[in-house]
Parts: C-alpha cells; sequence; structure tokens
C-alpha cells in the first residue's frame, strides 16, 4: 500500500534519499535546500540510513567529494541551491564529461546578485551546459517521484551522466502537501543496486578518471557525451513506463496540459504550472481554446515533443523564470524558437521573463499573457523580442 | 549636562536583525563607536560577509560592500590595493572563514594584506539553522550533529587566531570574547588596535571574537554567556598569540 503522508519538497526528497539508503552524501548548507543535508545527517545519526554522510567545507568539496567516491563506485548523492551550484560550476563538467551518475537535488533559488533567497531558476538554467540532465517538479509529489526516477535515468548504461533534480525553492521546497510516498522495499527495488561498469581498484581494470585529453581525441568524448545525453530521452521514458507501472503516476519529457485543441498555449517549468494550469481551467470556462505544456525534462531537451504538441497551436508565449541577458530572451524562449523553427508554420512565439527573485506569479498574470498572446495572433503583429511579466515600470 | 552615553552617529535607525544575546550585536556596536571615536566613517569600507550579518551594511552610515560566502578577503585586498590610504575592515564568521572561504583567509595573510579581519565564531552556521561548522566543540549538538559533533566523521575544531599567529604576514591576533562588561570593554580595546595598525604597514591584523549564538546552540542568552566560559575558551583559549611589537613594517 502506498503511503499517504504532509510533507514539504524538502522533506520528500529527503525521505526518497532514506529509501534508497546512496553509499555517500556530500554536502554543505545553503537556503532553501539546507533541510535535505540536516535531515540526512539525522537519520544517519538515528541509524535509519548507513549512508556515509561528509560535512565538507564548500560546494566546490561536496561535487568533489561526490566525484570521488562516485569514481570509487559509490552511489552519490548531493543537494544545493543557487551560489552553491554556481560554485561547484568546474566541477559539474568534471562530474558529467567523467560520466559519473551523480544524482542532485537542486532546489531553485536566483543566483547573487542582489543577493535574494527566493525561488526562480538562474541557478540550474546557469549550469544548462554543464552535461548534467536537469529534471524539474511541479510540487512535492513530482520532486519525490522525479528524484527516484533521476537515480535510475542517470546510471542507465546507455547513459551514464550526472542528473540534476530540480524543484522551486520555497513554493516546493518549503510549502506542505499532501502526496503519496512509495514503499521502502519498492524503491530500493526499483532503483536497485548500483553497478558501475568502471570504478576505481577493479583489479581487472586499471583505470585514470579525468586524465588530460588530446586534440585527437577530445571531440570524440564531447560527441559520446552528447550521445549519450540523446539516449536520455529512451531511457527516461522507460524509466517513465516502469513507474508509472509501479505507481499509476506517469511521467514524460513534458506534460500537456488541455493540449488536444489548444489554440493558445503556455511553456513554462516548474510550480507556476499550478497557477498556469488554474488560469487555462479559467479560460476554457470563458470559452478561449487555452492549454499549457510544462517542460520537465530541460536536458535532454523536448524538441519533438514540443514541435508535435505545437502543430496546432496559433499563439504561444514561452515562460522563462531567468534571464540570460542575451537581450534576445531567456533560455527556454530562444530553445523553444529554435526547436520549432522551420518545423511548425504560422506560430506566433512570445518570449516572457517572470517570478526573478521570488516575484510572485498569480493565475491573473498568466491570463493577461494569453490575451496579450490571442491579440498578438489577432493583429498578426510581430512580439517584441521579449518581455518582462508583473514588472514595475 | 554632561553626555555620558549616546547611540553611536555612524549607526542607522534600522533594527538589526540579530537574536537577542547575540555576539553579532555587541560586535556590531563596539565597531560603530570605534568608528565615530577614530573619525573612520568618510574614509573607510567595511566589507560584510554571508551569514547572520548580512544586513549589517544597512546598520551604518558608511559606504559598504557585500561580499560572496567565504569571499571578503580577496574583495577587501581589491579595495585596499586600490586605496591604500583608507581603512578596510573584513567581518566574517566561522562559516564563511574557516568552511567556504578558509582559502581566501590564508592567503590575505600570505600576502600581509593591510586590512584588518574581525572573525566572529559562534562554533555553527547560524544563518542557516545551525549546522555543523569546522569551529563547532567535539560532543557538540547542532543540527547536522543530533548526538554531538564526533571525530570520526568531522574531525576536529579549527584554531583561528593560533593558526593566523603563524603567519608572517599577520602581525596581530588576539582572541577575545564578549560574555561579560569588562570582556567587552577588552574586545573594543583590541579591535581598535587592529584598526590603528592597518597604517602601519605590518600585515593583516586579526580578531576572533568568541561570539553566543543562542539560537543555534539552543540555549538562554544567559545561559549562552555560561556556555562561552565553560565549554568554548577551555578550547579557544582567550589572549594575543602575536604582538604587533613582535612585526617590524613591511
Ligand atoms: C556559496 C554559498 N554556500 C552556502 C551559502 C549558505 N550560507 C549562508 S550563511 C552560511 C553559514 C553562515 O555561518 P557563519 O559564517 O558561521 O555565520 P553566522 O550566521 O554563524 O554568524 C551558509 C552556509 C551561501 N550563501 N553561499
Ligand atoms: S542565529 Fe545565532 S548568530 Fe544568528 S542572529 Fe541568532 S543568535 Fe546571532
Ligand atoms: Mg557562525
Amino acid at each position: 500500500m502506498a503511503i499517504n503522508e504532509r510533507l514539504s519538497g524538502n522533506e520528500a526528497v529527503s525521505f526518497a534519499i532514506k529509501q534508497i539508503n546512496p553509499d555517500v552524501v556530500a554536502a554543505y548548507p545553503i537556503t532553501p535546500s539546507t533541510e535535505i543535508p540536516q535531515f540526512i545527517s539525522q537519520y544517519i545519526a538515528n541509524g535509519e540510513m548507513t549512508t556515509v554522510y561528509v560535512p565538507v567545507e564548500s560546494e566546490h568539496s561536496s561535487m568533489s567529494a561526490c566525484i570521488g567516491s562516485e569514481a570509487a563506485g559509490a552511489r552519490s548523492m548531493t543537494a544545493t541551491s543557487s551560489c552553491g551550484l554556481a560554485y561547484m560550476f568546474e566541477m559539474l563538467y568534471i562530474a558529467a564529461s567523467n560520466r559519473l551518475p551523480i544524482t542532485m537535488a537542486v532546489v531553485n533559488r536566483a543566483l547573487s546578485g542582489p543577493i535574494n533567497i527566493n525561488n526562480d531558476h538562474s541557478d540550474s538554467m546557469g549550469a544548462r551546459d554543464a552535461g548534467w540532465l536537469q529534471i524539474y517538479a511541479e510540487n512535492a509529489q513530482e520532486a519525490y517521484d522525479n528524484f527516484i526516477q533521476c537515480v535510475r535515468i542517470g546510471e542507465h548504461k546507455d547513459v551514464k551522466l550526472p542528473v540534476m533534480a530540480c524543484q522551486d525553492g520555497f513554493i516546493t521546497s518549503h510549502a506542505v502537501e499532501r502526496l503519496e510516498l512509495i514503499e521502502t522495499d519498492k524503491v530500493k527495488a526499483f532503483v536497485g543496486e548500483y553497478k558501475p561498469e568502471k570504478y576505481l581498484l577493479n583489479p581487472d581494470e586499471i583505470l585514470a578518471v579525468g586524465p588530460y585529453d588530446t586534440p585527437q581525441y577530445y571531440m570524440e568524448h564531447k560527441k559520446a557525451q552528447t550521445e549519450a545525453m540523446k539516449n536520455a530521452r529512451k531511457a527516461i521514458k522507460e524509466i517513465a513506463k516502469e513507474f508509472e507501472a509501479m505507481t499509476g503516476r506517469k511521467y514524460d519529457m513534458l506534460e500537456e496540459y488541455r493540449m488536444d485543441d489548444a489554440e493558445y498555449a503556455v511553456i513554462i517549468i516548474g510550480s507556476s504550472a499550478g497557477a498556469g494550469k488554474e488560469a487555462v481551467d479559467e479560460l476554457r470556462n470563458a470559452g478561449v481554446k487555452a492549454g499549457l505544456i510544462k517542460v520537465r525534462v530541460f536536458r535532454p531537451f523536448p524538441d519533438e515533443e514540443l514541435v508535435a504538441a505545437l502543430k496546432k497551436v496559433k499563439g504561444v508565449a514561452i515562460m522563462d523564470k531567468t534571464d540570460s541577458f542575451s537581450a534576445a530572451g531567456g533560455p527556454l524562449g530562444a530553445e523553444v524558437k529554435a526547436a520549432i523553427y522551420g518545423k511548425v508554420d504560422g506560430i506566433t512565439a512570445a518570449n516572457y521573463i517572470y517570478g526573478l527573485g521570488g516575484r510572485d506569479v498569480r493565475v491573473e498574470h498568466i491570463k493577461q499573457v494569453f490575451e496579450e498572446i490571442a491579440e498578438l495572433v489577432k493583429t498578426g503583429k510581430a512580439p517584441e523580442t521579449y518581455k518582462y511579466l508583473a514588472i514595475r515600470e | 549636562m554632561k553626555t555620558i552615553y549616546k547611540r553611536p552617529e555612524v549607526f542607522t535607525d534600522v533594527n538589526t536583525s540579530y537574536c537577542g544575546g547575540c555576539g553579532h550585536g555587541i560586535v556590531n556596536k563596539l565597531i560603530a563607536e570605534l568608528i565615530d571615536e577614530m573619525e573612520l566613517r568618510e574614509k573607510g569600507i567595511l566589507v560584510w560577509p554571508i551569514g547572520c550579518s548580512v544586513y549589517a551594511d544597512k546598520y551604518y552610515k558608511m559606504d559598504a560592500i557585500c561580499a560572496l560566502h567565504g569571499r571578503a578577503p580577496a574583495l577587501a585586498t581589491g579595495i585596499k590595493r586600490s586605496l591604500p590610504d583608507k581603512f578596510v575592515m573584513v567581518y566574517q564568521g566561522d562559516g564563511d572563514m574557516v568552511s567556504e572561504g578558509m582559502a581566501e583567509i590564508m592567503h590575505a595573510a600570505v600576502r600581509a594584506e593591510n586590512f584588518s579581519v574581525i572573525f566572529i565564531n559562534n562554533a555553527i552556521y547560524g544563518m542557516t539553522g545551525g549546522q555543523m561548522a569546522p569551529t563547532t566543540l567535539l560532543g557538540q549538538v547542532t543540527s547536522t550533529s543530533p548526538y554531538g559533533r564526533a571525530v570520526a566523521s568531522s574531525g576536529y575544531p579549527v584554531n583561528m587566531a593560533e593558526i593566523m599567529a603563524n603567519m608572517p604576514g599577520v602581525c596581530y591576533s588576539e582572541r577575545v570574547t564578549v560574555n561579560t562588561p569588562q570582556r567587552i570593554t577588552a574586545t573594543k580595546k583590541a579591535l581598535k588596535k587592529a584598526f590603528e595598525l592597518q597604517f602601519e604597514n605590518k600585515g593583516l591584523s586579526f580578531v576572533e571574537v568568541l561570539s553566543p549564538c543562542p539560537t543555534g546552540w539552543g540555549k538562554k542568552p544567559i545561559d549562552a554567556m555560561k556556555m562561552v566560559d565553560e565549554q568554548l575558551i577551555p578550547i579557544y583559549p582567550l589572549g594575543a598569540f602575536k604582538s604587533p611589537e613582535e612585526v617590524p613594517a613591511k
């Protein structure tokens, strides 16, 4: 029987980690992900986990320690937010290029500066090209479900890449929700034992992890990394199917909400999909054919799924909870536009930046976005390159 | 009527965010008094850390720069090197200095930077909710060491004032505390000395303050004051570990 509980996103992810009981957790506290290492160290102290917890002095070292332990064949995890993730930056690339499937709980928080502890996606989006998979949750249930699946996906023999399991700081990490947990024996059976193909101190194979790579081979190694990222699409879908068979909860690269006959759509990531769905329902009640696409997996990028979902749409608003400061839009905006270019005809695509540093996004804001794209479609006007939503002028 | 006490001029009207009984508030006040007395307000820059003192820039009518976690000494280096005649004060907690920023403080000392560093050692990460720091005492209960810090998993406390005293680039290193009125007076003296040394070209001046954190320690303010005596001082003895008189100018 599944376990009904009331937990915050941080509690849910910590509970998943407890159930998985990885070999190593190395972490350094930072708001709003601090609770995760805190819960883990308490579980360990109480004898509920046998994980080795390393209270390192910084995030650079937490990622380094995870790289070391994962290379030694130990299933390794960490958690961080904001500047903590930024401080790991060079190590993120090492984890990915050494093909070490570390699972990291990212509790999304705005990057400094100005310093701000609230939610947006600037931290993980800043690391979007580091070679990690990125899977985002809308609520605590998804944070829990995603985390368990992330372990499997990263460790999949055709993938072998590290994974960020992202949830929105405070909104998801701290708000308590009702959710359904899976029995521990089932979680353990689902993730299975970690059996790496290559690891240090394997008597049958001498191995150096992360050695110097020459121009003769470097590009091939990068190509192998990108092939693994492509393979991840299939692994994500397969593992989601297995997960559905176990729990009845369905996951994919993205979630389409009332998209079947939608003429207008928003594309959004994370907790704000909740407000977005409410806006869609209200508009549907008023006779507007509105729909929503929630990008669950940002790395690998769901390009084919987006093209399929947008085929019949007249106008789409792509919502970015970070600015990439390209002066031409946010990262999701740029990538969606690139994905649909030449593949979806006659669509009006607008890009919005919203919710930076914890700025509230409400149902009426999303409805306003729908109104604006409907107006653009009607008048045939080209959208502004991109727009800030709910901004004080 | 003779004024025997007034609020330091440099203070703004902003209420501090410190808990009752916190050592940060006491030290912040001493800094304010010294800025007034030494007339540093218009010729100095305060470098604040990330930690419970993250809002301190709002308490002083004075220019400030807010460093990222651990980086204050590196940031201060840039300021002091470009403005060698100005007063530059670095303020750091134990998480900020001894965890995240150990490299920065050590290399500021290696380079013998001419600024003052105030180190608030409360043996815990106060701001993030009372987790174990490298300075946490053996056996001390924190939110990441619920049964007390154990050597096997977490090693030993770090005695920064002694370490800094061993660095040739440090001209003054003293450990003080603020749990009695007499010791508060002694702390002010130590801070004053550290501030004055900035202009003698002798290198870094360092004051470690053992600072009660009633919230993080799970104690009433008065019991936190006692804990400084009973538990911190035996591990972190008070006193000067290096006197500037021993150190020639660079
Ligand atoms: C790169 C980075 N990692 C982690 C944090 C989170 N963080 C903020 S303050 C702090 C610890 C503060 O402890 P300390 O320096 O001892 O200051 P106190 O609050 O005890 O005075 C941490 C871990 C951060 N801001 N940036
Ligand atoms: S948590 Fe501790 S250090 Fe922070 S303000 Fe409160 S008493 Fe002071
Ligand atoms: Mg501290």
